[in-house]
């Protein structure tokens, strides 16, 4: 099918032109945002971000859907698929059961899923080192905080959230082993990641319990973190996307998961069978994959010898040192 | 625990209260008068999003909450067309209400902010900030009682104090004033007031329109002052709390400010119960945040005995001809 159409494409160019935009539109990549919408200034939003680069730099076309509910998964990859669209990139951890049933039934598509794990032929899984980008700002947390308690404040309840706790647990507890931490979540559905009121509540409960920094690793929802911590006069820690912007000097930084990149190169090489590749992608420190963000809206906050710190972790991680356990291997979070 | 840690959780308590309290005032006014209604929660979403909406727009938190009360002023209208001249189903009605603001508010959001259904942040001078009363920096120092001024009575936004005032000012009009005898009466027996020459189609739509005005506060509270911006569904089921809350309360103010602190007391407990162990046993998040909502169920079925509304209520008055 996917063969097929391009060759088509190829062939009509030099006989007409309705048949080459037909042929041209076949081959179109496709992204599904996931719940808590395109533009959460997180997550989705770096996703979004990543098809726009590859729009602007390739000068191609892409389409795209935002879900509304998770039983439009299976539903919305299938009409992608059926479509004609290649590759179908997803973002979201809860795609393996949907992805899983579609890609049987479309061999011919290339499929690519960010945050989950599908093993299929045409399916390539990128995932994050969340654990050790966590881990760097759970050190400049602990570093930055007077109080000696540092906050996180979760969307919902799963794993993969966990892996970012345990990782910001753990560079808190390296830079400074007396540290205090509070752990929350906004909820168990995926309304959790949409709602900033919890999430604020939960933040200012933390203040009122001592924390001066949280990080906010809950998509939509974190938007309430940063505005509690803002109106607090304390430090928020954004995520996903760079969000330091949004409250300049009350964001200490965002842990970036560079989901934009992962984006632009899967609308880039996953279309071709040539360049496609299946499997497991793991995206870390140092395929800057994930780091902390460092601009003009927080470069009073974090000074140079901060800045050194935490580097001189970011080198010991990459050079095997320092070893961050990641939560989702084992379920477990030892010494925390 | 400290007594810094209790009054922050009765900080809380009041904060998490107010939307209540607003929503349960504003249902109190309908219900006597002989009107259920249980789109409370409708009336709410649209006007915490279009308080959010019209803040953002243009600068400004008064135009943002006049927005939020004119809104929601005409959907309790809508709701009274149908409910009260229409005589239709007043449940219904309220359905429909609750139906077309979740539909309403998101498709508008989407079409006008291309945010994912949500309002653009607000900036500082767009909502509702903490209000900090006369005195209370200098009477911090004071023990127990400066510090219970400082952190828990000063320190809230204009709405939550708006919220705590409709509490006497509902009592008074309820009790003391001839439109709260009329207001009671049409609810009980709306012939009577009739025969003694009162338009009960009339008195009726006052009630819905001061329903109408609560809810618009409320709304406004959850989208510029509590939050910053609307969010897709984001009153989250607080009218039907709310609506518990008036029930439990059979209907009377103060119980109602009562039972509304109880509901906000059990959401800030959860909130700090989380990842907490008591005598050793880790609670699972689940189990706590479900319990307000646990209690709310297993108070309106076994503590209150029978709560009986308004005798009227729920039936539209026809004149006999």
């Amino acid at each position: 099918m996917n063969h097929f159409s391009k060759h088509l494409g190829v062939l009509a160019a030099g006989v007409g032109v309705s048949a080459l935009v037909a042929g041209a539109a076949y081959a179109d990549p496709a992204i599904i945002y996931d719940l808590g919408g395109k533009f959460d200034k997180s997550f989705n939003e770096a996703a979004y971000n990543g098809a726009e680069a590859w729009k602007a730099e390739s000068g191609g076309a892409y389409i795209d859907l935002e879900l509304q509910n998770d039983a439009q998964r299976e539903q919305a990859l299938r009409r992608f698929a059926s479509q004609g669209a290649n590759p179908i990139v997803m973002a979201g951890f809860s795609w393996g059961t949907a992805l899983g049933t579609v890609a049987a039934e479309f061999a011919d598509t290339n499929f690519v899923v960010i945050d989950a794990v599908v093993d299929q032929p045409n399916v390539q899984s990128i995932i994050f080192d969340e654990h050790t980008g966590s881990f760097l700002v759970g050190a400049l947390a602990a570093l930055k905080s007077t109080t000696g308690t540092v906050g996180f404040v979760g969307g919902m309840d799963v794993p993969i959230i966990h892996k970012f706790y345990c990782g910001y647990a753990q560079g808190a507890k390296a830079a400074n082993p007396a540290v205090k931490l509070i752990e929350n979540y906004t909820g168990t559905t995926p309304a959790a990641w949409n709602d900033p009121v919890t999430a604020g509540e939960l933040t200012k409960a933390q203040f009122d319990a001592g924390a001066d920094v949280v990080f906010a690793a809950a998509g939509g929802s974190g938007l309430g973190v940063l505005q509690a911590a803002a109106d607090a006069g304390k430090l928020a820690i954004g995520v996903d996307s760079n969000q330091n912007y949004l409250h300049p000097g009350a964001v200490l930084t965002s842990m970036l998961k560079r989901v934009d990149v992962a984006v632009t190169t899967a609308f880039k090489e996953a279309g071709d069978d040539a360049t496609f590749k299946p499997g497991i992608t793991v995206l870390g420190l140092a395929q800057n994959g994930v780091g902390y963000s460092l601009d003009e809206h927080n470069a009073s906050l974090i000074d140079d010898a901060l800045k050194a710190k935490v580097d001189e972790l970011s080198a010991k991680i990459q050079s095997g040192e320092i070893v961050v356990h990641d939560y989702t291997a084992d379920s477990t979070c030892p010494g925390i | 625990m400290d007594l810094a840690l209790v009054l922050s959780t009765l900080d809380a308590t009041i904060r998490l209260s107010t939307p209540l309290l607003l929503a349960s005032l504003a249902g109190l006014y309908s219900e006597r008068s002989g009107v259920f209604d249980i789109g409370l929660e409708g009336k709410m979403l649209m006007a915490a999003f279009a308080a959010g909406a019209a803040a953002a727009v243009f600068d400004s938190v008064w135009i943002g909450l006049f927005a939020g009360i004119m809104v929601s002023l005409a959907t309790a209208g809508l709701q009274g067309a149908a409910a009260i001249t229409l005589k239709g189903n007043q449940l219904i009605a309220g359905v429909a209400i609750n139906m077309l603001a979740a539909g309403l508010t998101t498709f508008l959001g989407i079409q006008w902010f291309a945010q994912g259904g949500r309002t653009p942040q607000l900036a500082a001078g767009e909502r509702f900030t903490e209000i900090t009363l006369p005195f209370a920096d200098e009477l911090q120092g004071i023990p127990v009682i400066g510090q219970i001024y400082h952190d828990l009575i000063s320190g809230h936004n204009l709405l939550v104090y708006i919220a705590f005032l409709a509490v006497p000012i509902t009592w008074f009009v309820l009790y003391r004033t001839r439109f709260g005898l009329r207001l009671r009466a049409v609810g009980e027996n709306p012939k009577a007031v009739d025969t003694a020459g009162i338009s009960v189609i009339r008195l009726r739509y006052q009630a819905v329109l001061i329903t109408g005005l609560l809810c618009g506060f409320a709304g406004a509270f959850f989208s510029i002052a509590q939050g910053s911006g609307f969010g897709n569904n984001m009153t989250a089921g607080k009218g039907f709390i709310a609506l518990a809350a008036l029930i439990f309360a059979k209907w009377k103010p103060v119980p109602v400010m009562l039972t509304c602190l109880l509901f906000g007391f059990l959401d800030a407990l959860q909130i700090r119960l989380q990842g907490q162990s008591i005598l050793g046993v880790q609670i699972p998040v689940q189990a706590i945040q479900a319990l307000p909502y646990v209690l709310t169920v297993v108070l309106l079925a076994g503590f209150i005995g029978k709560a009986v509304g308004p005798k009227a209520g729920g039936v539209p008055y026809t004149k006999e001809r």
